[in-house]
């Protein structure tokens, strides 16, 4: 199988046999991180250029190690400032990219749009690494991959995703990523935190946490930030903490095999309290494992990695 | 000397003409509106056959951004695209470096508009000091050195106690306040219209309301103190009803909107991929405000289409959608993309003219707008049948940002006359 895009803009643009395919790879790079010495020629001499205009721990070294790891030459850029621009166009900025020849591009970018701009303007494919409110498609890959490992299936499970809707590009690609594959989404929070016309990207909606808990097979707490936006959204953390938080009471109500994700950094004490974030429901640190080997496996794919060991 | 325009269809709203007439100009004047090849001695003739004669087109909201960023527009280059548009005159608003709120600004201005010798240019003067939305500026000097209206555009005057009295003080001027109607705190940070297409590309956005609720304080308080308000660049269909109960309740207000409020909706932005040229403020909104708008133009409801040429250069366009600059170079489109309005029957040619020249011109109180003997001869030739592409590239105007590149319209002014001296267009 190829995937029809020169990019990996969001799962909005991916059809299910797309994400599918994309996963059954991604367990076969899983192994690799287990070896003792962790690191296959698949990708040498390929180079890859990691461009985070937004600060980014995880995300970044996830990427870096799993470019590592595939033996590709990883650069890491990170321009200071939030904008891309010194008085340059996006698409000077990008053609100048271009020109030093990488293979592979992968953008994190504060404003929405960047990646596919980029894309546009360069034949050097673009994986984006999470661009503003926009989509993170290679959580929502990895948040797939995890649900799948643990569940055996997508199709049919009911996931909640908890917290400020509005402002997240994780719930953006997990709604089209789960619905894809056949799951029932339900986006949950204040009305301040749901965006206008949501339920059209494949998702329901609820302003209420607990009737939702006893149904759900899944459930993504989402970080709580005050600072988002104009602000406004939220009275207080400790009211969200009372009708929005994952605590122990909470978890009365849940089914005994629910799976709770966060795709991290976690705020514990307000979305998540520590008991539930370490206890046994918890997947987190799977979610961030798996992020590699999802990663190694869209490196190889975008890379043209697929075409050269096939022939 | 006399010039006499033979052949053509004159479609002139002020004298309810629409039909075919000559017209007879002396001096820079109309002299006489004629019968078809009635007789005139002493008189050049240009033959105009298969053309139509209006009065000269008006644009009642254009920035020329001279003094201050004249890497985005100067005077000279502003009236250049206003003419090649087919507009013989344009009202520049006051957002420049320094502000148009002092005499001698709107002086520079005048002095600099008769240099470039092209269209004619009314300055708008500021409504505040520096549009700082603090003190009122000096309207009054304002007004007497040709200030035709005022203004903060593009920075809306957040305290309501100031705008209620540069209403009042404005009475004594007989010049209307333009309002911007955007309410600083609903929309902030708000880059396309708040629907579920931002939703969908993950942009903030700014709800329609943020933009009523302003057209309703200013409604309210030109109301309370019977004073001439013109509202710019309404773009959602709650504007409109607002606009239109006004009227219905005898208010002294008078509306505006732009082509691509009624050409284009918010999907501009998901089809475009982001496209900056897309990102205007108020917002492109969404279908059944793109439709109302139509609806208000026919009824009357809006009286004026304005182009808001906001001339931006490439650095300030072309990055980020989130941090591009705001506005649609608009001067060389607004007559083609409103052409499309009268080929799709939703509005008469007439009404066009009422749109773009007679109704302008009652609103700034300015002597255009109307072929009548004794007035300016000031004229727009159009060729309805004219197929054009817009190129940017190739437009007169420094900055080429518009969403509107390439598309393929019908009609286009093909000549202008200023005061009886013709200038041709391509």
């Amino acid at each position: 199988m190829k995937l029809t895009v020169k990019s990996l803009i969001g799962l909005r643009d991916l059809s299910r046999p797309e994400i599918e395919f994309i996963l059954d790879q991604s367990e076969s790079f899983k192994e690799i991180s287990y070896r003792p010495i962790k690191k296959v020629p698949t990708l040498r001499g390929k180079t890859i250029i990691n461009l985070f205009i937004e600060p980014s721990t995880r995300t970044r070294t996830s990427f870096e190690i799993a470019g590592k790891r595939l033996s590709a030459d990883v650069i890491n850029f990170s321009p200071s400032q939030s904008s891309l621009s010194k008085g340059e166009t996006l698409s000077d900025t990008a053609k100048n990219l271009e020109a030093m020849k990488p293979d592979l591009l992968i953008v994190r970018s504060p404003a929405a749009g960047i990646p596919e701009l980029f894309s546009r303007s360069i034949s050097t494919p673009v994986i984006n690494a999470g661009d503003g409110f926009h989509e993170h498609p290679t959580q929502g890959l990895l948040d797939l991959f995890t649900v799948k490992e643990r569940k055996k299936k997508i199709s049919g499970l009911k996931l909640a995703i908890v917290g400020d809707i509005r402002h997240s590009r994780v719930a953006r690609s997990d709604i089209y990523g789960f619905s894809k594959l056949g799951a029932e989404v339900t986006v949950v929070g204040p009305p301040t935190m749901i965006p206008p016309g949501i339920e059209q990207l494949g998702c329901k909606v609820s302003y209420h946490l607990d009737p939702v808990i006893p149904e759900s097979d899944v459930i993504m707490m989402l970080r709580i930030q005050m600072e988002r936006g104009s602000g406004n959204f939220l009275p207080s953390l400790r009211e969200y903490s009372r009708f929005y938080g994952l605590n122990l009471k909470r978890m009365e109500q849940a089914k005994k095999d629910m799976l709770i994700m966060h795709p991290g950094p976690v705020n514990r004490g307000v979305e998540i309290s520590p008991e539930v974030a370490d206890g046994n429901c918890s997947v987190i640190l799977d979610q961030v494992e798996n992020g590699v080997a999802v990663r190694m496996a869209l490196l190889y794919l975008f890379c043209g990695g697929a075409d050269e060991v096939s022939a | 000397m006399k010039l006499a325009l033979r052949g053509a269809r004159l479609v002139d709203p002020s004298q309810g003409i629409d039909e075919p007439k000559d017209l007879l100009l002396e001096n820079g004047v109309v002299k006489a509106v004629l019968r078809p090849k009635e007789k005139v001695t002493g008189a050049k003739t240009i033959d105009l056959s298969g053309l139509v004669i209006t009065p000269g087109l008006i644009d009642i909201h254009t920035h020329l951004r001279e003094p201050g960023y004249e890497y985005k527009e100067t005077i000279a280059s502003g009236s250049l695209a206003a003419v090649s548009g087919g507009f013989t005159s344009i009202a520049c608003m006051p957002n420049t470096d320094p502000v148009n709120d002092s005499p001698s600004v709107t002086e520079y201005i005048f002095k600099r508009a008769a240099e470039a010798g092209l269209a004619k240019v009314y300055p708008i003067g500021a409504i505040s000091k520096g549009s700082r939305g603090e003190e009122l500026a000096e309207m009054a000097s304002l007004a007497e050195s040709g200030a035709v209206g005022f203004s903060d555009d593009g920075k809306p005057v957040m305290n309501a106690d100031l705008m209620r009295r540069a209403l009042e003080y404005a009475k004594a001027l007989d010049r209307p306040i333009i309002s911007h109607c955007e309410d600083l705190n609903l929309a902030a940070g708000g880059v396309m219209n708040e629907s579920s297409v931002s939703t969908e590309l993950g942009l903030p956005g700014a709800i329609g309301a943020s933009e009523e609720v302003m057209a309703g304080r200013d409604i309210i308080l030109a109301g309370y103190a019977q004073s001439k308000l013109h509202l710019a660049h309404l773009s959602t269909q709650g504007s409109v009803a607002l606009a239109r109960r006004a009227k219905e309740n005898g208010a002294k207000i008078s509306c505006e909107t732009c082509p691509h409020y009624f050409m284009l909706t918010e999907l501009a932005v998901k089809e475009s991929g982001y496209d900056p040229n897309t990102k205007v403020n108020p917002p492109l909104r969404g279908e059944a405000d793109r439709e109302a708008l139509i609806v208000a133009l026919k009824d009357g409801t809006i009286d004026a289409i304005a182009s808001d040429h906001a001339p931006h250069n490439l650095s300030r366009k072309e990055v980020e959608f989130l941090i591009a600059a705001s506005g649609i170079s608009g001067l060389e489109t607004s007559l083609g993309l409103s052409l499309r309005l009268v080929r799709e029957r939703k509005i008469s040619l007439s009404r066009l003219v009422e749109l773009m020249s007679v109704n302008p011109a009652k609103i700034l109180g300015i002597n255009a707008g109307s072929l009548r003997p004794g007035c300016p001869a000031d004229l727009t030739v159009l060729d309805l049948e004219k197929k054009w592409k817009v190129s940017a590239k190739n437009f007169k105007s420094l900055s080429k940002n518009t969403p509107f590149d390439g598309w393929a319209l019908i009609g286009k002014a093909v000549m202008v006359f200023i005061n009886g001296n013709q200038i041709k267009v391509d």
